[in-house]
């Protein structure tokens, strides 16, 4: 008996003081979803990318204010308007030892339109290539269909996986759509679960994943950049809010990602750091502009949103600051833009003002000096208090006559009802994903239009011809100075018209132990490859 | 015996063909799964091929056809966001489900029989009134409250055990099992009791109500007149007569430990059936809800026979072929 009693506790200490010493090489990270799947061409969600990002690299990188920096290649110019040169890196090495060459590049990009029962495929990039060939081994040639002035960006999100260990033949030859010839048997996702087939460039290898529970990834002593910082990192999904606060108070973790606004001053006392960042995600509202808008009433089944001046006295009615302040906890900034200012193709636009008087004179000046009723959708669980943020709105608009009432829903449902077209004005959120303006443009207040597959989010159906136009010309526009200008001109002419009203830019926020850093990123993304130790 | 098993079979087909047919109507009446799953800067034209390879651009009907046929072959589907067979994707998390579950239900038995028999034999004695008292709290908390207690205190607070997580998990009989290293087994024991608390103040109500009336009875009486020692009236006279409606109990909560341990599992990040269930509702992944909710019937239609069973044996009065499904 006293024998059990002593060594039980000698030997929980010897094992605390082993694992403190394992420590010191290894990171946890508490992430707040899981990645679907270790296959980098499977689904396009941000916690494959983030996840994936340590095990594989692309062409270029976005450094954390999402400037396109070379990645795999070390540099690249526009030969013409459709044509792109891609230096690559030499000596870099695949995890498995192998040799990194333009035909790891050119089965990759071949690979994805292949890759089976994607709920999301990373098809929307490689389609718009036309031809690629290989100068030689490190100059690759690349012709897209379109003019793309986008293209360097959006190749981050093309990951290079290794074409020997997926089995590919010698001669790799590039063809549109699939038709690729000498790519051998491709494996499908499900194979990526094996270290012998999620073969990447990057700073760690994968070593074990078991779903739901948690990723390992090792160091990769050969890694092009240097020696990676953690001998071992563990990514653990903990979806629920308050137990991903705990593990990090608990010991855990060491870092994670998206903690509640609410509980960061604890966190905070209990000694961890805590980092923010402005993300590019906006939180915006939009208005259905159809004659048969639903959910509208008082306006003798008129669409009062189609008049301008009514959508502008529904900004200028909305305390941002107060939002901010209050609901957002100071994690967020009022915005007066797309896109927080300086990115690409902002314009350094004001925020609107919080003027409920002249608000209430430009309804009056619209024919409703009573207001009118309306119908708010938002989803319940998506972006950062949106539901709060929503009933703060409809106070908002109801104090100068618009009585509003949330229909706030889970987002499963919110996004299905929102395409549907079923709500008169909606809260949502964008981020945009090439850190540049074409992208909120382009999916949110572009026309509608099937064949030119733009305005896909434009739920409010807005449309501004002159706008369409000069965002297409800026789409084809090579010139990064023309276009960025280009940009800020159809931004000012969709805010001018008030056709889509700007909230606030969300803050992301990360809280770790007080001896890591983290340098926060727009993109939302927690990478494991940028922690470091602090100095 | 044997009508009686094939009148039960038919019943748990009804039941899960129902249940199919529901859940499948159900999650197409939330919304696309396509409109959460894609990325917002996908085209019409991606979306629309998304839908066709998804098969979600056919009409209800014709999904339903086809998901019956596959399944009466076997197969029940493939995940929409995984896109593995549905049926793999559960499987992979049973054994987390079943551990957990097991380890909470041998908690709830062998520390709540005991004590509900002894609250059932001194109902007036201190004892008795705490067992009593401290049931009522196991009760009437709210299962995720007492597991963010258990976490602020033992993991946060004290720093004993870890706050979630499954822990280092061995091979045993082909299966991942957490209880055999100690860092499994630490990760385990919040868990576990969190789900052990409720089943456990329904066992210890359950024993002691039981036994309050079984010692009244003659048998009781007579045995302790015939000199019987205390222990034995206690074993063999007692615990054996209020086993029926506790296993009855037990067989209906393991059920339901296995199926809709949900709460646990969010609570404490554990990669069990149940945090699968909630994601895929919350991506409305239609496959794996279905087969998720038609293999809980069969778990709990499987564990009520094998209720039905151990009844016979406790009592053998009981006899199969004259009980009602």
């Amino acid at each position: 008996m006293t024998v059990k009693t002593l060594t039980l506790p000698l030997a929980a200490g010897c094992l605390v003081a082993s694992l403190a010493q394992a420590h010191a090489q290894e990171l946890s990270i508490g992430l707040k979803s899981e990645a679907t799947s270790m296959d980098p061409h499977f689904h396009q969600l941000s916690t494959n990318i983030q996840v994936g990002k340590n095990i594989f690299e692309a062409l270029t990188t976005q450094d954390a204010v999402q400037k396109v920096t070379p990645g795999l290649a070390e540099s690249w110019e526009a030969v013409d308007d459709t044509t792109w040169r891609f230096k690559l890196r030499k000596g870099v090495k695949f995890h498995d030892g192998s040799d990194f060459t333009a035909r790891d590049v050119i089965y990759s990009f071949c690979r994805v339109p292949l890759v089976q029962n994607s709920p999301s495929a990373y098809t929307i990039f490689t389609g718009g290539i036309a031809e690629m060939t290989a100068e030689d081994d490190h100059t690759l040639i690349i012709k897209t269909k379109d003019t793309n002035p986008l293209w360097p960006t959006e190749l981050w999100s093309l990951a290079i996986i290794s074409a020997n260990a997926l089995g590919a033949e010698e001669d790799v030859v590039f063809a549109p759509d699939g038709e690729c010839t000498g790519m051998g048997e491709v494996p499908q996702a499900p194979a990526f679960n094996s270290p012998d087939i999620a073969v990447g460039t990057g700073p760690y290898k994968l070593e074990s994943y078991t779903r739901g529970s948690e990723l390992t990834v090792t160091r990769f002593e050969d890694y092009w950049g240097g020696t990676p910082e953690w001998e071992r990192v563990v990514m653990r999904p903990i979806t629920s809010d308050g137990p991903r606060v705990a593990a990090l108070l608990a010991g855990d973790v060491d870092l994670i990602e998206s903690p509640p606004i609410q509980d960061l001053p604890r966190i905070e006392e209990a000694g961890f750091s805590v980092v923010d960042a402005l993300s590019n995600r906006i939180i915006y509202l939009h208005m259905q502009q159809l004659d048969d808008a639903p959910g509208i009433g008082g306006t003798d089944g008129k669409n009062p949103l189609q008049d301008a001046r009514v959508r502008e006295a529904i900004s200028l009615s909305i305390n941002r600051e107060a939002i901010a302040e209050r609901i957002m906890g100071g994690y967020a900034q009022p915005a007066g833009e797309l896109l927080p200012p300086p990115m690409f193709g902002t314009s350094g636009r004001e925020v609107d003002p919080y003027d409920p008087e002249r608000a209430k004179e430009l309804l009056a000046e619209a024919g409703y000096p009573d207001g009118f009723t309306l119908n708010l959708g938002t989803p319940n669980d998506r972006y950062i208090n949106d539901e709060q943020i929503a009933q703060a709105v409809a106070q908002m608009m109801a104090r100068i006559g618009i009585q509003t009432t949330v229909d706030a829903t889970t987002a499963s449902q919110f996004f299905s009802r929102r395409n549907a077209l079923e709500f008169p004005i909606y809260m949502a959120g964008w981020g945009a994903s090439s850190g540049d303006m074409s992208s909120p443009l382009k999916s949110l207040v572009a026309t509608y239009d099937e064949t030119t597959g733009t305005g896909t989010t434009n739920a409010g159906r807005y449309s501004n011809p002159e706008m369409d136009a000069l965002l297409a010309e800026a789409m084809s526009t090579i010139d990064d100075a023309k276009r960025d200008e280009m940009l800020q001109q159809a931004e000012t002419m969709v805010l001018d018209d008030y056709g889509i009203i700007p909230l606030h830019y969300e803050q992301t926020v990360w809280a770790m132990k007080s001896d890591l850093s983290y340098e926060p990123r727009v993109d939302q993304y927690t990478m494991a490859r940028e922690v470091k130790k602090a100095e | 015996m044997l009508v009686y098993l094939v009148r039960r079979l038919g019943q748990s087909l009804l039941a899960i063909v129902a249940m199919a047919v529901l859940v499948f109507a159900g999650v197409y009446a939330i919304g696309n799964p396509v409109d959460v799953l894609i990325n917002p800067e996908a085209t019409q034209a991606e979306i629309a091929a998304t839908m066709q390879r998804l098969g979600l651009d056919r009409p209800l009907y014709e999904q339903f056809g086809i998901f019956v046929m596959n399944a009466l072959q076997g197969d029940l589907g493939t995940s929409f966001v995984y896109g593995r067979p549905a049926l793999a994707i559960i499987m992979e998390r049973l054994p987390a489900t079943m551990e957990l579950a097991l380890v909470a239900l041998f908690l709830s038995v062998a520390i709540g029989i005991p004590l509900g028999v002894w609250a059932g034999l001194r109902p007036d004695s201190i004892a008795g009134r705490t067992i009593m008292g401290g049931s009522i709290l196991g009760f009437s908390l709210p299962n995720f409250w007492q597991g963010m207690l258990l976490i602020l205190v033992f993991a946060v607070l004290l720093g004993w055990l870890p706050a979630g997580g499954r822990g280092e998990t061995t091979e045993f009989l082909g299966l991942q099992v957490s209880f055999l290293t100690w860092d499994g087994l630490t990760h385990l024991i919040l868990p576990a009791i969190n789900l052990a608390l409720f089943k456990m103040s329904l066992i210890i109500r359950l024993a002691r109500a039981n036994t309050r009336e079984v010692s009244l009875q003659d048998y009781v009486k007579f045995a302790r007149a015939k000199g019987l020692s205390g222990r034995r009236v206690v074993m063999v006279h007692i615990l054996k007569n209020i086993m029926i409606p506790v296993v009855t109990i037990i067989g209906l909560e393991l059920g339901s430990m296995v199926a809709f341990a949900i709460v646990t599992e969010t609570v404490f990040a554990w990669p069990g059936m149940g945090k699968l269930l909630i994601d895929s509702i919350n991506l409305l992944d239609r496959p794996v809800i279905v087969a998720y909710l038609m293999l809980t019937v069969l778990i709990i239609v499987s564990i009520n026979l094998l209720v039905d069973v151990i009844y016979s044996l406790l009592d053998p009065r009981i006899r199969l072929s004259e009980m009602k499904g």
